[in-house]
């Protein structure tokens, strides 16, 4: 019988059960990377009163944006620590909103959808992030902005996001109708349905 | 869709041959096993004498009903558990496994679109399944794989796909050798390649791309400026190390 050793022992405790290191940055997407261009880029939110929540390129960047230094953990098993962000909070961008509803559908350029508890991604726990490691994020790993939900696994950190729609129920986004987990923390193993 | 196991199942490895010098075919007996659909995956996980775990994910080249599965895996140079697999695991040994996971990155014999596949290097493991799962089914449904990989020696399941070019054709490119006699120069698919070598947007396909994110990158970008719809397009890339 072969015996399997194992070399890497990652007992890093900020290593969540089940996953491994990677220094690299691997990418995973359902389909071609969309090309945008920031002219016409916007970012929105909309709610249940029917009243959207509009920004463009420019003053998106022109709000108050935060460093983010946070680990990332892909359901796939790898993680990464202490990945460099910049991006601006979602307290931020809900400062101006009113909503009784307490869940969100994030939509993405391309048609890409993931569902997120509205509780999960203030107070500090979420971004819309357009640099990573000090440089534009690219297009492969969500530029020009991508949702940035660490403490979830990184199938909720939607690429290329376009926007938030408020909605009643934690209806399932794409990859969750595809059997991934509705909710998807990493330190529980949340990873599938 | 077959649908996820909850929890872990135990999978003893029956059947074994190398594919190239740096792969291995393995089959694994699992009781209680679901069947699965082709492009489907499945999460294998070693543990060592300490408890220490390792899991990673791999396509499953195999398909349909059934207690077995057939896995390609591809030594990485810098791997934990692939040598493991490829080099030392033993017939009679055990592995766990959860899935089979994904639905996205599938097709099923019902689908009524022209298919093309697009594989770079081991990407071809998925396209195995679909290719078998097309055969068996007897479908009518025009399949086709572009096969890109390094050299000839780097070959997954040549000669079974050579048999199954009667039912879905196989299109070899080769990026840095080519076999003796070859047609065509070696290098990476260029845009020219892919309008000669695949089902074109008119006939409507469905397009499955499967390979490093480099070469997913550069073959998907290459197809919506040929005119194929990016929601006709699906990608699937490895994951990590």
């Amino acid at each position: 019988m072969a015996v399997f050793g194992g070399r890497r022992r990652d007992d890093n405790p900020a290593l969540p059960p089940g996953q491994h290191l990677t220094e690299s940055f691997p990418v995973l997407s359902a389909g071609p990377t969309p090309s945008i261009n920031t002219e016409d880029w916007e970012f929105f939110i909309h709610t249940e009163t029917g009243q959207t929540h509009r920004w463009k390129w420019d003053q998106f960047l022109d709000l108050p944006s935060e460093d983010i230094t946070v680990d990332i953990h892909c359901v796939t098993s790898w993680s990464k620590l202490g990945t460099g962000w910049r991006g601006v909070s979602l307290d931020t961008l809900f400062a101006e909103v009113e909503t009784g509803f307490d869940f969100v559908m994030a939509h993405s350029y391309g048609g890409y959808t993931t569902n997120l508890p509205l509780d999960e991604i203030l107070d500090g726990q979420a971004w819309i992030a357009y640099e990573y490691d000090g440089d534009g994020l690219d297009p492969e790993h969500g530029g020009p902005a991508r949702l940035l939900v660490p403490h979830l696994y990184f199938w909720k950190s939607a690429k290329w996001v376009r926007g938030l729609v408020m909605q009643s129920e934690d209806n399932p986004g794409f990859w969750e109708e595809y059997g991934y987990h509705v909710h998807g923390d990493p330190w529980r193993e949340e990873r599938y349905a | 869709m077959s649908n996820t196991v909850p929890g872990w199942l135990t999978g003893t490895l029956t059947r074994a041959h190398p594919l190239t010098a740096a792969a291995r075919s393995i089959t694994l007996a699992i009781p209680n096993w679901p069947g699965n659909d082709a492009g489907q995956h499945v999460d294998l996980r070693l543990t060592s004498p300490d408890g220490y775990q390792a899991v990673r994910s791999y396509s499953i080249a195999s398909a349909g009903p059934g207690e077995e599965i057939e896995l390609a895996i591809d030594r990485l140079p810098d791997g934990e558990v692939s040598p493991f697999l490829v080099d030392e695991l033993e017939l009679g040994d055990t592995v766990e496994l959860r899935g089979p996971l994904g639905g996205w990155f599938v097709w099923r014999p019902e689908q009524t679109q022209p298919v093309q596949l697009i594989a770079g290097g081991s990407g071809v493991v998925p396209f195995m399944a679909m290719a078998r799962t097309h055969a068996s089914a007897s479908s009518s449904v025009p399949m086709q794989l572009l096969y890109s990989l390094r050299t000839p020696d780097d070959a997954f399941f040549r000669d079974e796909l050579s048999l199954l070019s009667a039912t879905a054709r196989t299109t070899w490119h080769y990026t840095r050798t080519v076999p003796p006699g070859w047609s065509r120069t070696a290098g990476r698919l260029t845009a020219e390649d892919l309008r000669s070598d695949t089902l074109s947007p008119e006939r409507a396909p469905l397009t499955y791309v499967c390979g490093p994110t480099g070469f997913v990158e550069t073959v998907s970008r290459s197809l919506t400026s040929l005119g194929h719809a990016p929601d006709t397009i699906r990608t699937e890339r490895f994951g990590g190390n």
